[in-house]
This record gives C-alpha cells, sequence and structure tokens, in this order.
C-alpha cells in the first residue's frame, strides 16, 4: 500500500511539467531547492540535536564560489561546480573544528556568528561579489550538452538531484553511524563511555550536511542565474530551520513537508500581503498547538489515534 | 609479578578549593573482585569517574593493565577494555533495548563509521544483542521501548550494556541502588555469574548483598583510602564500623 503511494507520488512528480503550467513548475524546482536544504540541515538539527542558526552560509558560499569562478574568471560551469562543492566542504570542516567546541545555545550562537561574517563579506567585498548589486549573467549547468534553460529540463534536473540527496541522507540516517549520531544526541557522556568518539561523530556530521547544503547552493544558483548577498543572511537560516521544526526534525519526510509549505506560503501571501513573515508565524504557532512534533510525526500520531478510537 | 588490571598512584582531585580525591592510591589485581565503600560524599563515584575519564585528576595517575590512561578520553579507555554503569540509569530512552545494546556493540567495532549501510543488515549484530540481553534475562523484551521498562529492568539493562561489550574491567556504580529485595537477589546473582575474566570494581551501599560477592573492599572517607584488606578485615576494622556502620 505504502510502496504503491510512493510510487504514484514518484510519477506525478516526474510528470509534473505535463499537466502545470510554468509557473508551477518553478515553484515545484523552488520547494525541492529548499528541501534540500532542510533535508542537509536536519541531519544536524534533528539528528545531531545541534540546532544551527547558520545553514545559509554553506547554502550561500557554494553558490557565490559557482557563481565567482564562472562571471569573473570565466571557469566552465561543471569545473566551477565540482569547485564550488569541494570548497564548501572544506569549508564545513574548518567551521565544525570552531563550531564544534560548543553545544546547545553556544554552538547555536558560533553558527550564527559564521554565518553573519560571510554575509558581512559578500557586501563588502566588491571586487569579488560585486556588494549590494550581486553577481549576474550566471549561465546554467549543461549537463552532457543538455541545457537546463527551459523550466521543465530544469526541474528534472533538480528533481533528480534532490531524490540522490534524499537517498543519500536516509542511507546516513538509517546506518550504524547514524545510530551512533542519534546516541550522542541523547546520552553523549554514555556514549563516550562506550568507545564513541563523541566529537568526531559530530564533525563528520557537520562535513557532510555542509556538503549537501552545497549541492542546494548550486541547485540554488543555477535557478536564480543570479546571487545577491541576502542568499546568506540570517532570514534564509531562520526560514530552513523553521522549515525542519514544522515538518518534524529527526524524521526523513518533516524537512521536505516543511520546506514546502514555507515556500508556497512565500510564493502566494507575498502575492496578498507585504509581511508574509506575520502570516508564517501564525502558522507557526498553529502548528506548535496542534502537533508540536512537527507536521508530518504530528499526522501520523493523529491519523494513529483515529485508527485506535475506530477499533 | 603479574600486571594489575587497576593501578592508582597518588591520585588528586580537587573542585576548586574543595579536594574530593585525597591522594588515593589503590591497585586492583586482575581477575579480583572489588567492593569501595563509604558514606555519602566519600568519593567513591568521583573515582570512578577518573577511572573512566569522565572526569580529568588534578594530579596522580591511572594504569590500566600496565598502560599509562590518566589523560586518555573516555572512548579511548573504552577500547581498552573499560566499560562502567551508571548510578544514575543513564541510558537511550527511545529505543529499544535490541538497539542500546548495538550502541554498546558498535560502540568497540570498525562497523561504527559505516554510513551507507543499514544498520538491521550488519551481520550478527543483532544475534549478540541477544545474547547480552539473555545473559541479564531480559531477552524477552528485545523489541520494547527502554521508556515502558520497570526500574530494576532498567538497571539490568544498564549492566547488559556494559557486559556486551565482553570488559576486561568493569565498573558497577550501585548496580542494586533503589531495587526491591527480590530485585535485588536477581542483580546479585546476575553479577556473581560475570567471568573471573572479567576484573569487577564496585560501590554499592548495601553491604549484605554485596560483601559475599567481592574479594576485597577498599573504604574510602572524605576522599581517603581508610581501610584496604580483604573483606573480614574491613568489616571487622574498628574505623568500619566508625564511619560507615555508625557504631
Amino acid at each position: 500500500m505504502t510502496r504503491l503511494l510512493m510510487t504514484l507520488a514518484v510519477a506525478a512528480l516526474i510528470a509534473l511539467p505535463a499537466y502545470a503550467g510554468e509557473f508551477y513548475i518553478n515553484l515545484a524546482s523552488q520547494i525541492l531547492i529548499a528541501a534540500v536544504v532542510a533535508m542537509s540541515l536536519n541531519l544536524l538539527v534533528g539528528y545531531g540535536g545541534l540546532t544551527s542558526l547558520g545553514h545559509a552560509a554553506f547554502v550561500g558560499f557554494s553558490a557565490y564560489v559557482y557563481a565567482w569562478l564562472t562571471t569573473k574568471l570565466g571557469i566552465g560551469n561543471g569545473v566551477a561546480s565540482v569547485s564550488a562543492l569541494a570548497a564548501t566542504t572544506a569549508l564545513a570542516c574548518a567551521f565544525g573544528l570552531v563550531a564544534l567546541r560548543a553545544t546547545g545555545l553556544s554552538f547555536l550562537m558560533i553558527t550564527l556568528a559564521f554565518s553573519q561574517i560571510l554575509w558581512g563579506l559578500a557586501y563588502r567585498w566588491v571586487s569579488v561579489t560585486n556588494g549590494d548589486n550581486g553577481l549576474s549573467g550566471i549561465t546554467r549547468l549543461a549537463p552532457f550538452g543538455t541545457s537546463l534553460d527551459s523550466a521543465a529540463g530544469f526541474y528534472w534536473a533538480t528533481l533528480g538531484v534532490s531524490f540522490i540527496a534524499f537517498l543519500a541522507i536516509a542511507a546516513f540516517a538509517n546506518s550504524p553511524f547514524g545510530a551512533t549520531l542519534r546516541g550522542v544526541r541523547d546520552e553523549p557522556r554514555r556514549m563516550a563511555a562506550l568507545g564513541h568518539n563523541v566529537h568526531l561523530i559530530r564533525w563528520i556530521t557537520f562535513v557532510y550536511s555542509g556538503f549537501w547544503a552545497a549541492v542546494a547552493g548550486l541547485l540554488y544558483v543555477n535557478y536564480n542565474k543570479y546571487i545577491h548577498p541576502s542568499a546568506l543572511s540570517i532570514a534564509n537560516s531562520a526560514e530552513a530551520l523553521l522549515g525542519v521544526i514544522a515538518g518534524g526534525s529527526g524524521t526523513l519526510g518533516g524537512p521536505i513537508a516543511g520546506a514546502a509549505l514555507i515556500t508556497i506560503l512565500k510564493n502566494y501571501a507575498s502575492a496578498y500581503i507585504e509581511r508574509w513573515n506575520m502570516l508564517l508565524g501564525f502558522v507557526f504557532l498553529a502548528i506548535v498547538l496542534i502537533v508540536p512534533e512537527g507536521i508530518v510525526p504530528g499526522l501520523q500520531r493523529l491519523v494513529a489515534r483515529r485508527g485506535d478510537r475506530k477499533k | 609479578m603479574t600486571v594489575p588490571a587497576l593501578d592508582i598512584q597518588n591520585l588528586v582531585k580537587r573542585f576548586g578549593g574543595l579536594p574530593a580525591t585525597r591522594h588515593v592510591s589503590m591497585r586492583v589485581e586482575a581477575g579480583e573482585r572489588r567492593l569501595i565503600l563509604g558514606p555519602n560524599g566519600a568519593g567513591k563515584t568521583t573515582l570512578f569517574n577518573q577511572i573512566t575519564g569522565d572526569l580529568s585528576p588534578t594530579s596522580g595517575s591511572i594504569r590500566l593493565f600496565g598502560r599509562e590512561v590518566t589523560r586518555l578520553p573516555p572512548s579511548r579507555r573504552a577500547h581498552l577494555g573499560i566499560a562502567r554503569t551508571y548510578q544514575i540509569v543513564t541510558l537511550f530512552q527511545q529505543d529499544t533495548l535490541e538497539h542500546n545494546v548495538m550502541l554498546a556493540l558498535l560502540g568497540l567495532s570498525r562497523r561504527r563509521y559505516d554510513m551507507f549501510r543499514p544498520l538491521a543488515s550488519v551481520p550478527q549484530m543483532r544475534e549478540k544483542a541477544r545474547r547480552a540481553l539473555g545473559q541479564v534475562g531480559l531477552d524477552q523484551l528485545g523489541q520494547r521501548k527502554v521508556s515502558d521498562l520497570s526500574y530494576g529492568e532498567k538497571r539490568r539493562l544498564e549492566i547488559a550494556l556494559a557486559l556486551a561489550q565482553e570488559p576486561k574491567l568493569l565498573l558497577l556504580d550501585e548496580p542494586m541502588a533503589g531495587l526491591s529485595t527480590e530485585e535485588r537477589t536477581t542483580v546479585r546473582n546476575l553479577i556473581a555469574s560475570i567471568p573471573r575474566s572479567t576484573t569487577l570494581v564496585m560501590i554499592e551501599h548495601d553491604m549484605d548483598s554485596a560483601l559475599s560477592l567481592v574479594d576485597k573492599v577498599t573504604l574510602l572517607h572524605y576522599g581517603q583510602v581508610l581501610v584496604e584488606g580483604d573483606r573480614e578485615a574491613v568489616v571487622a576494622a574498628p574505623q568500619t564500623r566508625e564511619v560507615y556502620l555508625g557504631l
């Protein structure tokens, strides 16, 4: 039953350009990109118990590296993509060493500080980033000579990448390493006494999470063909975190649902009211009151309860 | 002369100005069973925490099977054969019993860094976990969540996690605390069944249950070793009567 539903859902996603207009295809691409950001952040927040408020740093950094290499240095899109992934992963290696000296609120503050430094650099280092004007004239990747300039073409490519990201993150979460990560979240002292290197486990997760955020950053810059310092802003980090928590942190489906909710709200509500953040606030409030554990686990609980009552 | 399982030399631990461990030296031979006695605040758990590496001593040295471990982190010491249980139950409450034991098994397994294969597919992990649960009589509850267990069962699971690692040195911190008389007997028999290849150091308040399990006793008082020796000798010693039995 679940397998049938899954197959139908995947088929519906693949066939989306056949029945949806360009606006909806692009909306779907945006949701997928936000979902990859949220899924990668969920590794830290949900599975690792490490709440980061600086995840946009990796998304934005990867996007900037790609944009800078292709527009300012004239390097090919393929090489630029690999370089962006490598540079961002290296950045996560270094950030992780410092940020993971703390946990809890201090960890949150350090990640926030890091992302703010990058955000400031993006504004001020005009010779590299064009400052507030942002970098434009970016072209999309053309894998194996296939142009991704059409909405449908880009959507399919993004769907493929998101699917791989989902599988890779799901495998990670269900692996022995994923089990030790959750163990470290719940009882770090016990895990250390059992022979687990708590610090190393957190650091590897931080780097892995940074890598997938970099992948999302590449999708982001390819979609927009433009990058502005706001990509690195605290608002973007907070949106990603909100998506994870609203959808259900520590679950595989939660971040996807949360990312979809926020992207849709942003796109629709901002057309009618200027302060869409306020609406987001109300929606978030409703989630916390009705399904405090997040949309996906919350709905599962409510459905299970209804099933019990029927018996 | 054989290498002792645990060799502590002149260990000192101060919290600010407060000394919690004062020049403690003790030697536990391989295969020995040792009881550490002492009133509340005598520094028993603080001593344990220094042996496992949770706390770093102010000065002094700790050797484990002849190896200097004084500054090694807890995870490295676990790989040298130390396992412990906690006075306050420290388990993975939202996971099944089997999963709890698997985390213990993974701790010493190279598979713990395997990131792309499902945990369920790791060979023999589940069988080993079941065997460890069987050792403490919890094999029927393998799929239950820890949070559903009774307190006594949690205590036994604590011990199962340690035993699953087949440690060379096992530290039990009040394994019978808060148990009913019946449960005490169960845990007592369980500890008695631990093979002699595992050196055992135990903190326990309940002397009636604990004394018969051990060879030697160390009495701590205000962070110092007051008396040490064979159990009969320590029980008979006037200092023991004074500080511990309150006679």
